[in-house]
């Protein structure tokens, strides 16, 4: 018979920690992993200091696995080689740039691999029949299933009753009977079987932490993929495109000129670190964001980044602001009256 | 644990300038070749740290002893749990 122990991928959702308190509860012995992906909005959220009002995120992978303890490893697979796949997905994206079902075929073979490191004998996650439009169909959750070598071998305890038995299910490792038959989006079952498993705490809203389902990332994303296709350059995500996409207001200029705004001092401190290679703009004797310009710009939009960097500054009611551009080590002062026009900004915001 | 009665760490791991989760990651690493009982200090600056790291060693059932600030760092002192 093969080993009674598992690999669980948990976000620390509630699905996910309710899969995970299921197969513990039935005496199996679980590793969990949490896959790094350079892409999680709450990561992010604590590297700039937490949430708008003030509250810090909790890395809620960790705390699940606390609460349950279970033994828990990150997998950093921010690499190229996933951001090539999320360029390139060969399933296409969901509503905005998520190509999830590419995304779970690639962590769930790492899955496997760990699974057989660890000599498991399955994986399992908080996957329920579905609850998405496009990656948890019953066919999709086969397809990713057979197409990451897990076939037999991926469980989804929360709609276990619904699937085929697995093979940890007829070895009789698994007791499938505790194992549920929960289909769609409601969540209320989730919530009465966390009472009963008592588990106070998820994170809230549902729906995952992942930049890429967010609209306005989505469209900073494409934007720079498909500058840098007409550009001539190759379509690709670099990893500190990632940090610059989920940094600042983005601004585009012209189809070569992209400008970035930071937001908070936090951001400015980011943008700055970015500065290589790039223009930074910041205005003179006057509280104000850093900008970061990408690109050849004329003097006409030279003109108009150092307005927008006045506009956001302490002295947008000023009728002229000096704003340095310092590039290449030279610092040149630009006086410029900031941009009034909202219209105007509104219109090359990204 | 008062920082004065803290045991001197046989391994320091400086993570200075890495953010949540590269902090967790390197200690997980480093104790995978350390013997049980073993203390290890983790530098960060994180202060993500000051949650994760007590909530890491609940999980894998290390000892978390405290983590300190110190100026702009953290120090997290953790004791690697006794052999299964």
């Amino acid at each position: 018979m093969s080993a009674r122990k598992a690999i669980a991928m948990i976000s620390g959702g509630l699905d996910s920690t309710l899969a995970l308190a299921l197969v513990k509860r039935q005496g199996i012995e679980v590793k969990a992993i949490n896959f790094y992906t350079g892409l999680c909005i709450t990561e992010t959220q604590r590297r700039k200091g937490g949430r708008p009002d003030g509250t810090m995120p909790q890395n809620e992978a960790l705390r699940a696995a606390a609460d349950l303890e279970v033994d828990i490893e990150y997998i950093d697979v921010s690499e190229q080689g996933y951001l090539d796949l999320i360029v390139n997905p060969r399933y296409g994206y969901g509503a905005n740039a998520n190509p999830c079902v590419d995304c779970r075929i690639f962590m769930m073979t790492k899955a496997r691999e760990i699974m057989e490191r660890e000599g498991a004998s399955f994986v399992f996650t908080g996957e329920v029949l579905g609850q998405r439009p496009k990656s948890q169909r019953r066919d999709t959750l086969r397809s990713v299933e057979k197409q990451s070598g897990l076939t037999g071998r991926l469980v989804r305890p929360l709609s276990a009753r619904l699937l085929e038995p697995s093979i940890p299910e007829k070895e009789g490792i698994l007791d499938r009977s505790l194992l549920l038959d929960i289909n769609g989006r409601s969540r209320q079952r989730q919530i009465q079987l966390a009472r009963e498993l008592g588990i106070a705490e998820w994170p809230q809203p549902a729906g995952g932490c992942c930049y890429l389902t967010d609209e306005s990332f989505s469209r900073k994303f494409f934007d720079v993929l498909d500058a840098r296709e007409q550009a001539g350059e190759e379509r690709r995500i670099r990893r500190e495109d990632l940090v610059l996409l989920s940094t600042g207001r983005h601004f585009r200029l012209s189809p070569k000129v992209k400008m970035v705004v930071g937001r908070s001092e936090i951001e400015n401190v980011v943008l700055e670190s970015y500065g290589e290679g790039r223009a930074r703009l910041l205005a003179r004797d006057l509280n104000g964001p850093m900008a970061l310009v990408e690109g050849t710009p004329t003097w006409e939009e030279r003109q108009l980044a150092a307005r927008i960097v006045a506009r956001y500054g302490k002295g947008r009611t000023l009728p002229e602001v000096g704003v340095d551009w310092i590039e290449d080590g030279v610092t040149e002062t630009l006086t410029v009256a900031p941009e009034q026009d909202e219209a105007r900004i509104e219109s090359m915001r990204i | 644990m008062p920082v004065l009665d803290l045991p001197a760490p046989d391994l320091t791991l400086d993570t200075s300038g890495r953010l949540c989760p590269y902090p967790i990651v390197e200690i997980a690493r480093a104790m995978k070749g350390l013997p049980a009982g073993a203390v290890v200090c983790l530098v960060a600056t994180d202060p993500g740290i000051v949650t994760d790291m007590p909530m890491w060693c609940r999980a894998t059932r290390h000892e978390h002893l405290g983590t300190f600030r110190e100026g702009p760092s953290f120090r997290s002192w953790v004791r690697k749990r006794p052999a299964p």
